[in-house]
């Protein structure tokens, strides 16, 4: 008997304790498929049991929040009674076992989230992270995720406009694969998935149910091993030719009166939808298993409640509003099952030819989970290593600029549609993208940040510095930052290490978005990225909304006028540790990474607004990975515009200020007439300035020590993958 | 210009089409679904980019067979405009309303980006405005664009001068370099031999606004204006 148990509970991911606590909460022992409905949705994937409690350290309320965290995703307020929506999510696991459907089912699953708030995706951004392309394994990840990626959102019409890539042996096996969708919705259109009315009828509507991905939010929530290929049928096979007939669908049902929710069917399939659908309403759900279409023969009721389905959704509609309902689903040639009610009862009540199979109250099942506060530990801070002099910068700056973190990534996005529904402004490869808004003059900048080397080296100091480049890119572009989305990446929070690193991290991204005012509306949390016992770099993924009031007043990245000046905004130190240049050279990822003063970031970024809204900068482009010779090299390709510079000097090595990434630093170009009024902006909002060169040419020249053509520079920097 | 925007399952340019249609240009537009069977009240038929049933089976393998396309072919075969963008170009093909095929890109990838045209003709509808051998850039989008066709095929529509646009280098050379996809000659773009069918892989609707990039696509449909006041003078 207990080895059956100790079985059971292995399947389902539980332990003694939290079975313990299920026996409590109900007062008997469950069944087989209660047992697995509390696996899935007491699994950390879904529950969020050891990170509940850091997360709230977050800043979730603002001014313009329309929808915090807690919903299919969060909502701000931009004017015009319009809303965005967005949400970022990973899809880790499913990735690396199958990178082709794994990325695929992420695009999907978080285009739902947003299509179930009524609002119509318009941008999808992935940030993506693998081990070095040496390996075949990795390639084989890396091509597998990104065919996913561009073959779900091509096929769908969504364009991914932005996301970063990165490369570090630390995600051999385990990729990192988060997708962020962003929609737009009028307020009065901003759905809730909340049933609260009883007696309101339940459909599913979308694909039908197969065996694909039981247990998906499990197999998310346990380390990988030898085995996890074994799991392959936990992964979930997408269609996105479906999904948009489906998102068309919901968008037209939002139009209608008696709609009382939309829910996405995601992790934990019909459980958890149906539970949390119903608990954020404070009501109760009865569901009939038998009236769901089903893919194939002999499936349980244990099947079809767990079953990961893609492109399916719950909608909930008053009983006069069903018929109109049908009809919309009828118009897309979608099929929709009456499968069940809402009840007053607080129970979730699942049936199988008249006979309850499970019966749960909703409190333990959604509610309920006993938290977790494992043991942290911190590791001992290194001291930076120390390198030898750069003695021929040209060759290193070639170096890295086609070094596979800071090379273009056009051979990815030209394989994305970046531009389907005609309001994209600034496609991929920028600092951040701009979209416009349909039917206004306005924009909204999207960007995904998260420097994993800074995270690892102190996971506080780079988690700040994750938000503030993110805001840092939002602001080049001239919008204004507003919200905040994240994806919480992270190993076996069981590791001490790991726990701390989470710890951390969370309090730095707490710290960073209180300092900039931005509330976070919508996030996720992925642990246990573990296989065979090695843990992945801790990886907090910051994505970003910002505003801009009007298209006319964008700053474009790239130098645009011969004869515009150059300068540096922001402070150069001595900062090398985590930098691309100290991986060039091989030295051992240690020391303090670039710290951020989030005092002097408000600053900057307000300076920059400023000068951006007098329309004193002719292009504007963030000081980041590979520091300031790469960020000059970047608007000199951007724009196709060389740079003369006459050397750059100031308080630090010369290898820290040509490739140090000291954080709060922007180039900016001007017109010469226009200088004066720089240099007083950034006098009155206190930021140093520093004059870097003249723009034109054919070369990138700084000093005596670099000149190398564009087309050399262009050649290197368009190093295939 | 009354213009009809078909929509098939699947298709997601419809509504980049009517924004250049009715928002840019200023003209009557209204979707066409994919079940209607008549298209009487319209001047311009355009068959928009997506990937119409999944692209499933081929691409635009299925969609020929919605009813609509019976509809598109009288109209076609009397005379009205017909412009096929990118997946719409697949289908008037699978229709057997424009000869050839789209096979797969030659770098078996998915490419999306801006690209340079050289205008071969100006009778077919859509290049009345333009002159021969005047450069368009405007983007494509596809994974399915590779223009082939057979010997015989091929030379029949150069001899009928049906080659509308072909990929070419920003100084309107034909190079390798400059086609995308491998398509046969570089053609990016024909027309039936009476020129009222055009098909195309480019997308001219994403090119009709500065701020999105670029104004060339106008020229595409500014020509289809023009091509209609002349029968109706």
């Amino acid at each position: 008997m207990a080895v059956a148990l100790e079985q059971s509970l292995e399947a389902v991911a539980l332990n003694r304790d939290e079975y313990r606590a299920i026996v409590r909460a109900i007062g008997r022992d469950p069944n087989d498929l209660e047992l697995g409905m509390f696996g899935a949705l007491w699994s950390e994937h879904c529950a969020y049991k050891t990170s509940k409690t850091l997360l709230r350290q977050l800043p979730t309320e603002g001014p313009h929040v329309l929808q915090g965290p807690g919903e299919n995703a969060g909502a701000v307020d931009i004017g015009d009674g319009l809303a965005v929506v967005f949400k970022i999510e990973s899809h880790n696991h499913p990735s690396a076992i199958e990178p082709y459907q794994g990325a695929a089912t992420g695009v999907g699953g978080i285009l739902r989230d947003v299509f179930a708030m009524g609002a119509r995706p318009i941008a999808i951004l992935d940030a993506l992270r693998f081990g070095p392309l040496d390996s075949g394994h990795n390639r084989h990840l890396f091509q597998g995720v990104v065919a996913g990626i561009g073959g779900y959102g091509n096929c769908f019409g969504c364009p991914t406009v932005g996301g970063e890539v990165y490369f570090d042996p630390g995600y051999a096996d385990n990729p990192v694969v988060n997708a962020m969708c962003v929609g737009l919705v009028a307020h009065d259109r901003l759905r809730r998935a909340s049933a609260d009315r009883a007696g309101d009828v339940v459909l599913l509507v979308g694909a039908d149910t197969g065996r694909d991905g039981i247990h998906g939010a499990t197999f998310a929530s346990v380390e990988m091993d030898e085995r996890s290929a074994e799991r392959r049928p936990a992964v979930q096979v997408g269609n996105p030719f479906l999904e948009k007939l489906l998102c068309e669908a919901c968008l037209r049902l939002n139009e209608l009166d008696g709609v009382t929710a939309i829910q996405d069917l995601g992790a934990a399939g019909l459980t958890s939808a149906a539970s949390e659908l119903a608990h954020r309403g404070r009501r109760g759900i009865d569901v009939d298993v038998e009236r769901v279409s089903r893919r194939e023969q002999g499936m349980t009721p244990y099947d079809v409640m767990l079953s990961e389905s893609q492109e399916r959704m719950l909608v909930v509609v008053r009983p006069d509003a069903e018929a109109g309902a049908r009809q919309v689903f009828q118009h897309f040639e979608l099929h929709a099952d009456r499968i069940g009610t809402v009840t007053a009862s607080g129970r979730i009540r699942v049936r199988e030819r008249g006979a309850v199979v499970a019966d749960l109250p909703l409190k333990a099942l959604v509610d309920g989970v006993p938290l977790r506060s494992p043991v942290a530990a911190f590791p001992d801070k290194q001291p930076t290593p120390v390198m030898p002099p750069v003695e021929e910068p040209e060759a290193i700056l070639l170096d890295l600029i086609a070094s596979p973190n800071l090379r273009s990534r056009r051979p990815i996005f030209r394989t994305y549609d970046h531009q389907v529904q005609d309001n994209t402004v600034f496609g991929p490869g920028f600092d951040a993208a701009l979209l416009r808004v349909p039917g206004t003059n306005k924009g909204l900048a999207l960007t995904t940040d998260g420097n994993p080397w800074y995270v690892a080296l102190d996971p506080y100091e780079g988690t700040k510095a994750a938000v503030a480049e993110a805001a840092r890119n939002i602001v080049c572009t001239g919008a204004r930052p507003i919200a905040v989305t994240n994806c919480l990446n992270f190993g076996n929070p069981e590791r001490p290490a790991v726990f701390g690193q989470l710890q951390e991290s969370v309090r730095g991204l707490a710290d960073a978005c209180r300092a900039l005012e931005l509330p976070v509306v919508s996030g996720n949390v992925s642990l246990y990225n573990e296989t065979s016992e090695r843990n992945i770099p801790p990886t907090p993924v910051v994505g970003m909304v910002g505003l801009l009031d009007d298209l006319s007043g964008r700053c474009p990245a790239g130098f645009q006028e011969d004869g515009d000046l150059v300068f540096l905004l922001g402070e150069t130190r001595e900062e090398l540790a985590g930098s691309e240049y100290l991986r060039l050279l091989g030295a051992p990822s240690e020391g303090r990474p670039p710290t951020v003063s989030l005092e002097t970031e408000r600053r900057l970024q307000a300076a920059m607004l400023d000068s951006i809204g007098k329309g004193v900068l002719r292009c504007a482009h963030d000081v980041s990975d590979g520091g300031l010779l790469i960020a000059l090299a970047e608007s000199a390709l951007f724009g196709g515009r060389g740079l003369r510079c006459p050397g750059i000097i100031g308080p630090a090595s010369r290898e820290a200020l040509y490739f140090g990434e000291s954080q709060g630093r922007v180039i900016v170009s001007v017109a010469p007439r226009r200088v004066p009024e720089l240099q007083k902006l950034m006098a009155n909002h206190h930021i140093p300035l520093q004059a870097i060169g003249v723009v034109g040419g054919e070369d990138l020249q700084v000093g005596s020590d670099i000149r190398i053509s564009l087309d050399t520079l262009r050649q290197a920097w368009e190093t295939a993958f | 210009m009354k213009t009809g925007i078909v929509v098939f399952p699947g298709t997601w340019s419809d509504r980049d089409c009517a924004h250049a249609v009715s928002e840019v240009l200023g003209q009557p537009a209204r979707y066409v679904d994919h079940r209607e069977d008549s298209l009487d009240d319209l001047e311009l038929v355009i068959l928009p980019g997506g990937f119409s049933y999944g692209d499933y089976l081929r691409c635009g393998a299925i969609a020929r067979f919605a009813p609509v396309m019976e509809a598109v072919t009288d109209f076609a075969n009397r005379g009205g405009l017909v412009l096929g963008i990118c997946n719409g170009f697949q289908i008037l093909q699978e229709a057997r309303l424009l000869p050839g095929a789209l096979l797969r890109n030659a770098s078996c990838e998915f490419r999306c980006e801006w690209v340079y045209l050289r205008v071969e003709q100006s009778d077919s509808a859509f290049t009345v405005d333009c002159r021969p051998g005047q450069l368009l850039r405007m983007p494509i989008s596809h994974g399915e664009g590779n223009f082939f066709a057979d010997r015989e095929t091929l030379e029949a529509i150069e001899r009928n001068r049906q080659v509308v646009f072909r990929y070419c280098a920003p100084d309107g050379r034909m190079t390798e370099e400059a086609n995308p996809n491998g398509s046969l000659r570089n053609i990016a773009g024909i027309a039936n031999a009476r020129g009222n069918v055009v098909g195309m892989m480019p997308h001219p609707e994403r090119a009709c606004e500065t701020l999105l990039g670029g104004v060339d696509g106008l020229a595409v449909f500014r020509s289809a204006i023009h091509a209609l006041s002349r029968v109706a003078v």
